[in-house]
């Protein structure tokens, strides 16, 4: 059975790239990766970047309308994912918008870090 | 200056041209083609500011002279030489400067380019960037603030004041708001031919909530933001001249120029809102208004009127009305149903109550309420007055008191109190 690990924490709880304890805490995120690579388990996983880049996008009568900010509501529940690789923000509304949920429901977009930037 | 004249078209560079007026007239072009260039909205910004404080200091008389000592020939051109050169020198100082070795060789290609021909016209890329800057994305109040500092070179400390916000604020609004562009993807493109119609929505509601927000200033003592309402207008003309073919955009225009033709008869001299009915016509502007006018037939030839061409429509009819009695309510009550057609809106429907009351009489308006407006001072305000004259006075007093309670300039209340002291007067 596949399972997905939703990671939940406030932002700006982590420590900073300036700090002393940022390199063994990027450390240990590196061994626990490693030890699900091991152990045949991983399908994937990324760092998202931070809720101040989150668009939520949803359908209602037919029109897409876009909000600027995380999906805030917390009488409905995340319900699953997808992973789209776009050129840019309006092809993620664009693909977003198609998903059924989106008619009853909304869809958060939220880049996916790029560590090359 | 006529504030008639303030806001026609811009004329061309001339001697008494100042930096000031250079930066509020050429920023958003500049900026425009800096972005492109850059792909960075806000490293654009920055080196466009560095190249405008360094003209500051060449160009001024009296300084001790680094060529060039006056303003060059071509200033434009010379501050988006300038402003690239910054970019470059902020870029190679960066600490990641290594990965942006592509940047830097595509930027010092066009400067070299620039210098081989130096009278090259410079591109105009604010299409892009009002459509970037107004994208659905951004909340609103950030799409209005973008626009300003981005198209119309207004400072950040000139926004704030607009939006009676603190500097700081405003700062760290418009800091977020260029960090969610580059992180999120936000394209720095004019939309697929799709997407248009919904995105140019977008736009021309920034311009006409920047309009807005100087025309009917929600609260405090000034009446009204004369440099608000004339931005909006000048970023109208923009879009109509980038982009001429949607009739919305020539409605646009035109619904701001038909209402600010009347801005002059909106106060009495003791700064009280005076109400459609008692304004001395005379003092509309008829020029401006005859503008508007033309614009809007232009628009309604197409034969697609949307929201926009249908307000100017309402305000075309009041223009046209010579006095208050000849108001051919009917034909504004039909613009209004055909809102309503459009986007069953309670703010629409408020007003087609009003237009109603004066085609079948105040019984019929009060039917005509919508709902769901108990918060809204205009709501307050119209239902004060249609019962007042329904004669119904002891709910027309409460309805003033309310509309009163929730009225935050200085101008509508003091109008407010006004009425609702004459009907008292009526009483005793």
């Amino acid at each position: 059975m596949k399972y997905m690990a939703l990671i939940y924490m406030a932002e700006g709880r982590e420590p900073t790239p300036d700090s002393a304890e940022f390199g063994p805490w990027m450390a240990r995120w590196q061994e626990v990766t490693k030890i699900f690579e091991d152990a045949g388990v991983m399908r994937g996983g990324d760092p998202l970047e931070p809720t101040a880049t989150a668009t939520s996008v949803r359908v209602r009568g037919g029109k897409t309308e876009t909000m600027d900010g995380p999906f805030a509501e917390t009488k409905e529940q995340l319900g699953g994912y997808y992973i789209l690789d776009c050129a840019h923000l309006d092809e993620a509304i664009k693909y977003a918008s198609m998903l059924p949920a989106a008619e009853l429901g909304t869809v958060e977009i939220r880049p996916i870090m790029d560590y090359s930037e | 200056m006529r504030d008639s004249e303030k806001i026609k078209d811009s004329a061309a560079i001339d001697d008494t041209t100042s930096l000031q007026d250079l930066m509020r007239r050429d920023w958003g072009r500049l900026l425009s083609v800096l972005i492109s260039d850059l792909g960075d909205f806000a490293l654009a910004e920055d080196s466009l500011a560095d190249a405008f404080a360094s003209a500051l200091t060449h160009w001024s008389p009296g300084r001790p002279t680094n060529p060039p000592a006056n303003p060059p020939s071509n200033p434009r051109a010379w501050l988006l030489q300038v402003a690239r050169r910054k970019a470059i020198d902020r870029l190679r100082r960066q600490q990641n400067h290594r990965t942006k070795l592509p940047e830097l060789t595509y930027l010092r290609e066009l400067d070299a380019q620039a210098s081989a021909e130096p009278e090259q016209e410079i591109r105009d890329e604010r299409l892009r960037l009002i459509f970037t800057a107004c994208h659905p994305a951004l909340d609103q109040k950030t799409r209005l603030a973008l626009t300003l500092r981005s198209l119309c070179g207004l400072t950040t400390g000139e926004i704030a004041r607009a939006f009676l916000d603190k500097e700081a604020t405003m700062a760290q609004r418009l800091a977020r708001a260029r960090n969610k562009i580059a992180r999120a993807g936000i394209p720095y493109q004019v939309p697929k031919a799709e997407d248009l119609e919904q995105r140019l929505s977008s736009v021309l509601t920034v311009i006409y909530l920047i309009f807005n927000e100087g025309y009917s200033v929600s609260q405090g003592e000034d009446p009204i933001r004369h440099d608000l309402c004339q931005e909006a207008i000048r970023l109208a003309r923009e879009l109509r001249d980038l982009l001429p073919q949607p009739p919305e955009v020539l409605g646009l225009l035109a619904l701001l120029l038909l209402t600010y033709a009347r801005h002059g008869a909106r106060l009495s001299p003791e700064g009280a809102a005076i109400p459609l009915e008692e304004q001395d016509r005379s003092l509309w502007d008829q020029e401006v208004a005859d503008e508007g006018l033309a614009l809007l037939e232009r628009a309604l030839r197409r034969g697609r009127a949307g929201p926009f061409q249908l307000q100017a429509v309402i305000s075309a009819l009041h223009v046209e009305a010579e006095t208050f009695a000849a108001t051919d309510w009917a034909e504004i009550l039909l613009a209004y149903d055909r809102l309503m057609g459009l986007a069953d809106n309670p703010v629409v429907a408020l007003n087609r109550a009003v237009a109603l009351s004066f085609v079948k009489g105040p019984a019929a308006g009060l039917a005509a309420l919508p709902g769901q407006l108990d918060h809204y001072q205009p709501f307050h305000a119209a239902r004060a007055d249609i019962l007042r004259r329904a004669g119904q006075h002891k709910d027309a007093k409460a309805a003033y008191d309310r509309a009163i309670g929730l009225t935050r300039n200085s101008a509508d209340r003091r109008f407010l109190q006004a009425r609702k002291a004459r009907l008292s007067l009526l009483e005793s």
